[in-house]
């Protein structure tokens, strides 16, 4: 069990039999009145957002997560399906539940993937990921519209704003919490 | 945690202060920071050290002083209240508290506008003191603020019934019924308060107040306030409670409320209410020097003011 008084920013606790995140915290207090502590804490399977004022003595479950790392195996029909190296169980995962994180998934790789009660929710990339250029447009000498990126299409389909002397089948870096190119990758 | 240019304007802040007080005939102060009992209050929890608490206000000594014949005191000391922690609380803080004997809130109030008056002009050229209107005392424009607050007395005065009638959903009996004062008070009517130029939050009902002096005419109010500047709370002052059994009985209800929230229970403090009996008509205020700084300097969070927060020691 967790009290208010353990509420911190990313602390995972259980509401009405639902994982939620703390995603914004503040403590207060009034002059000769009791601790509050407000919380900003987003549901961890449906992404709803809560916003809740609790007392000291109020309580809360943890939730019943675990991390397991697993492979990526392969996509068919918007369902992805993964393996545990360990034991080699499969489990599946809906398009939906991973959001932007199918831009960056390239088959084998391997990620840490959330269970909620043996449930599957989310999972968590490595922050940067190199990815092959599969189409990029040659640049244009003697462009002058002054632009300084081009749109590129990486192996997983994602298509991002590169500078303009990134070629097909170069590989490059992408941070996978903004989308955005770092580098390109010397092989 | 400070630089060796903010070090300088902390010890020059607390110089000023100093000054203010000893130059208005009050006597500076030290008592024991580490005490065999404390005051009841239901909602402050305390530190202890061996078998004794570490003071969360030095209420209890200042006002035992006042009932031995001073009649002005202030004192700088360090506080402690345990799990008080966020952007404008550390365990351990600085607390400024003064009292006068023969004065009543409403002379508290006159010396928080020219104690800050004070402070503008003393501090106004330093380097660090963004927040004041360099040499002017027209001015304070504290972290995230778009204006600049007005100083210039009188500042405003705003009842705690009229300010849940203004800023709060429900009233202040609604409130009080239904047991979400704070709650209202805090995501409400705090944030509203102290915008243009400071105001003064006053007179409480009597359960949020448990040393003050019932207010003459309205015996269901004390004679309360509290100081906002930008939306923070920055001092809570009031006229004494000096009836002692009246002070025993309140006493007992925090008692009771301690008791029932769990808590060890605490002796009644006999010493300080045969003290009591010796003192006239009071007022004493505890003024949080840290939130003050804080404001001074324009700085968003109160670990930024400190020689070193918590997070600089670990």
């Amino acid at each position: 069990m967790y009290t208010a008084a353990d509420l911190r920013k990313g602390l995972k606790v259980q509401i009405d039999g639902a994982p939620f995140i703390v995603i914004d915290f503040e403590f207060s207090k009034p002059g000769k009145g009791q601790a509050l502590y407000r919380c900003k804490m987003r549901n961890m399977i449906s992404g709803n957002q809560l916003v809740q004022t609790y007392r000291s003595n109020d309580k809360f479950e943890k939730p019943e997560l675990e991390e397991r790392k697993m492979q990526y195996l392969y996509c068919q029909d918007d369902e992805y399906h993964f393996m545990d190296n360990q034991n080699f169980e499969q489990i599946v995962i809906d398009k939906e539940h991973l959001g932007d994180n199918v831009n960056y998934m390239i088959d084998n790789m391997e990620m840490e993937v959330l269970f909620f009660q043996d449930r599957p929710i989310d999972v968590s990339m490595p922050m940067f990921v190199n990815l092959l250029v599969i189409r990029a447009d040659p640049w244009a000498k003697g462009d002058t519209s002054g632009s300084d990126s081009k749109p590129v299409t990486v192996e997983t389909g994602y298509v991002l704003q590169v500078p303009p002397f990134v070629e097909e089948n170069d590989r490059i870096q992408i941070d996978t919490r903004t989308g955005a190119y770092v580098t390109r990758v010397k092989e | 945690m400070l630089d060796v240019q903010g070090l300088r304007l902390r010890a020059a802040f607390f110089h000023s202060l100093r000054s203010f007080f000893i130059t208005r005939q009050f006597l500076e102060v030290d008592t024991p920071i580490r005490q065999p009992l404390l005051l009841p209050e239901a909602n402050i929890q305390p530190l202890t050290s061996e078998d004794a608490f570490l003071q969360a206000s030095p209420e209890l000594c200042m006002k035992r002083l006042l009932a031995l014949g001073c009649d002005r005191i202030f004192q700088i000391c360090n506080c402690f209240r345990k799990g008080e922690r966020g952007r404008l609380h550390l365990e351990e803080f600085t607390m400024l508290e003064w009292y006068r004997a023969g004065a009543d809130y409403e002379d508290l109030m006159d010396d928080c506008e020219q104690l800050l008056g004070f402070l503008l002009v003393e501090l106004g050229g330093m380097a660090g003191c963004g927040a004041l209107r360099k040499g002017s005392r027209d001015g304070l424009r504290p972290y995230g603020c778009d204006q600049i607050i007005a100083m210039q007395p009188p500042w405003d005065r705003l009842s705690v019934e009229a300010a849940f009638a203004r800023f709060s959903p429900v009233s202040l009996e609604q409130a009080l019924a239904s047991g979400s004062f704070d709650e209202l008070l805090v995501q409400y009517v705090e944030p509203s308060l102290g915008l243009e130029r400071p105001l003064f939050l006053h007179d409480y009902p009597v359960a949020l107040g448990s040393l003050a002096r019932r207010k003459d005419g309205a015996p269901h109010l004390v004679e309360r306030f509290e100081l906002y500047i930008n939306g923070m709370e920055l001092a809570n002052g009031f006229s004494e409670l000096t009836d002692v059994d009246e002070q025993r009985q309140r006493f007992a209800e925090e008692l009771r409320l301690m008791e029932e929230g769990g808590r060890k229970p605490l002796p009644m403090p006999e010493r300080f209410l045969e003290d009591l009996a010796h003192l006239q008509q009071a007022a004493g205020i505890a003024l949080g020097v840290d939130r003050l700084l804080m404001l001074l300097m324009g700085r968003r969070c109160i670990d930024e003011v400190v020689s070193f927060a918590p997070d600089d020691l670990a």
